[in-house]
């Protein structure tokens, strides 16, 4: 078993399909809350095989997306400094800032190299120690675990050229706040490798308090239906609960090592997200403890007053409200290889998603 | 950000191993988890393997599915045999 092709099977997927058109008798809202279940559902062509009374929204779930400009500019800002090295995943070089991008700036000089991994960026600081090294920390409780783990690596080896700056965040606040917000959500296809380091206990609430059943899902085919039917299942008994479909690599306690490192690296602060504002305790940034590798802390710079950009419904679309579709700049103003907004830049963005497999 | 990908653990030195990416081999830290052996499959994510992948679970997940077939095919026939001739 290699864990990809039996979760394709054709004749699985037929079976599913079957189960949910035939157990779905009334609307039904779900969302799913990461960029891989996204870009998943646009690719298998998930949507095309609902019955009419399954609404399958995409949320907050892609981390390039949620983030502001004001950090786009500040990492640009970073990237001026005739000292530093910016290293980053591949998805925000392209994000475009108030009136700059990374990759603009890459093309006019700055040193901004993109890694696979935050050991990458540790390996780029060891090699330059003349370098500041600032590593662009994006992403949810998955990613957070890795960046945990480098920044006390970098720690204990005392490198002292290395940064992160964080935009890190953790997802069940903004889960909360689309439901706060009001928005007909009946069940959270959550996050499967959010879930592999927190486990079950971060959607607890979300039965308990609103209603709402939260099934841990895998990225295959037959994983996305399988946790559509339960959730489909839960809402018809009525019956709300957080269950877990990807147990081949989701232990309903996660991975407790990488959350005690993500505990002892990071703390919790209030952080903006597209769309819906600013969510309190929702971002992570470095402790105290790990303060020397804090590059907000560590190293000033003049940051460039932040503009909007203007026509682009991200926010609506991040919140389910709206598809990528209904924006007026969809596929004529913004597309692939000239995105105006966040979601159509990332792979793992809504827009991006839509555009590459339904356009 | 969200991809993971099964790797299996080809070797291992210390917390870190090589695993093997659909035949590709590329380098992975293994200290986000414990009691990794050679031949496990791995869930990798940014460079680091997060959570081992269980071939018991899978197997339960298939036979969950299988059972779910069945009870398709046991409902149909039972529709088919109350139809009248």
């Amino acid at each position: 078993m290699e864990y990809i092709d039996e979760f394709r099977d054709a004749e699985l997927v037929k079976m599913l399909v079957r189960k949910i058109s035939s157990a779905a008798h009334k609307d039904i809202a779900l969302m799913e809350v990461c960029g891989g279940h996204t870009w998943a559902i646009q690719k298998f062509g998930i949507p095309s095989l609902m019955p009419k009374e399954i609404r399958l929204l995409s949320g907050p779930g892609c981390p390039v997306c949620v983030t502001g400009r004001k950090y786009i500019d500040q990492a640009v800002a970073y990237s001026r400094l005739p000292e530093v090295i910016i290293t980053t995943f591949g998805d925000l070089i392209r994000v475009p800032g108030s009136t700059s991008s990374l990759s603009l700036e890459k093309s006019k000089g700055a040193d901004i190299r993109i890694v696979f991994s935050i050991l990458d960026a540790l390996k780029i600081a060891r090699e330059n120690p003349s370098k500041k090294v600032i590593f662009l920390g994006i992403g949810f409780e998955a990613t957070a675990s890795s960046s945990a783990a480098g920044v006390k690596k970098a720690f204990n080896e005392q490198l002292k050229n290395f940064y992160i700056f964080s935009s890190h965040k953790i997802m069940p606040p903004a889960m909360s706040a689309l439901i706060d917000e009001g928005i007909k959500i009946n069940g959270y296809i959550a996050p499967g490798h959010v879930s592999a380091v927190t486990g079950t206990k971060i959607y607890e609430e979300f039965p308990v308090k609103y209603n709402v059943g939260c099934v841990i899902s895998g990225f295959e085919p037959v994983d996305i239906l399988q946790s559509i039917y339960m959730l489909v299942q839960q809402v018809n008994e009525d019956r709300y609960s957080v269950e877990i479909q990807y147990k081949r690599v989701v232990p309903s306690e996660g991975n407790i090592k990488a959350q005690m490192l993500m505990a002892e690296v990071f703390a919790l602060r209030d952080d903006w997200w597209r769309g819906l504002g600013i969510l309190k305790n929702s971002g992570l940034q470095v402790s105290e403890k790990y303060a020397v590798h804090d590059a907000e802390k560590m190293i000033e710079v003049e940051v460039e007053k932040t503009i909007e950009e203007k026509g682009c419904i991200c926010g609506e679309i991040l919140k389910g409200l709206k598809k990528p579709s209904d924006c007026k700049l969809f596929g004529t103003a913004c597309t692939n290889s000239n995105p105006v907004g966040a979601c159509m830049v990332s792979h793992e963005g809504a827009c991006n998603a839509y555009f590459r497999f339904n356009k | 950000m969200c991809l993971g990908i099964p790797s299996k653990i080809v070797s291992i030195d210390g917390d870190s191993a090589i695993v093997s990416v659909g035949g590709t081999e590329v380098e992975a830290s293994i200290e986000l988890l414990d009691d990794v052996k050679v031949g496990d499959f791995v869930l990798l994510h940014t460079g680091f393997a997060i959570q081992k992948i269980s071939p018991e679970e899978a197997q339960e997940t298939f036979e969950i599915l299988k059972r779910l077939g069945e009870i398709e095919d046991e409902l149909e026939a039972e529709v088919k045999s109350r139809k009248p001739n």
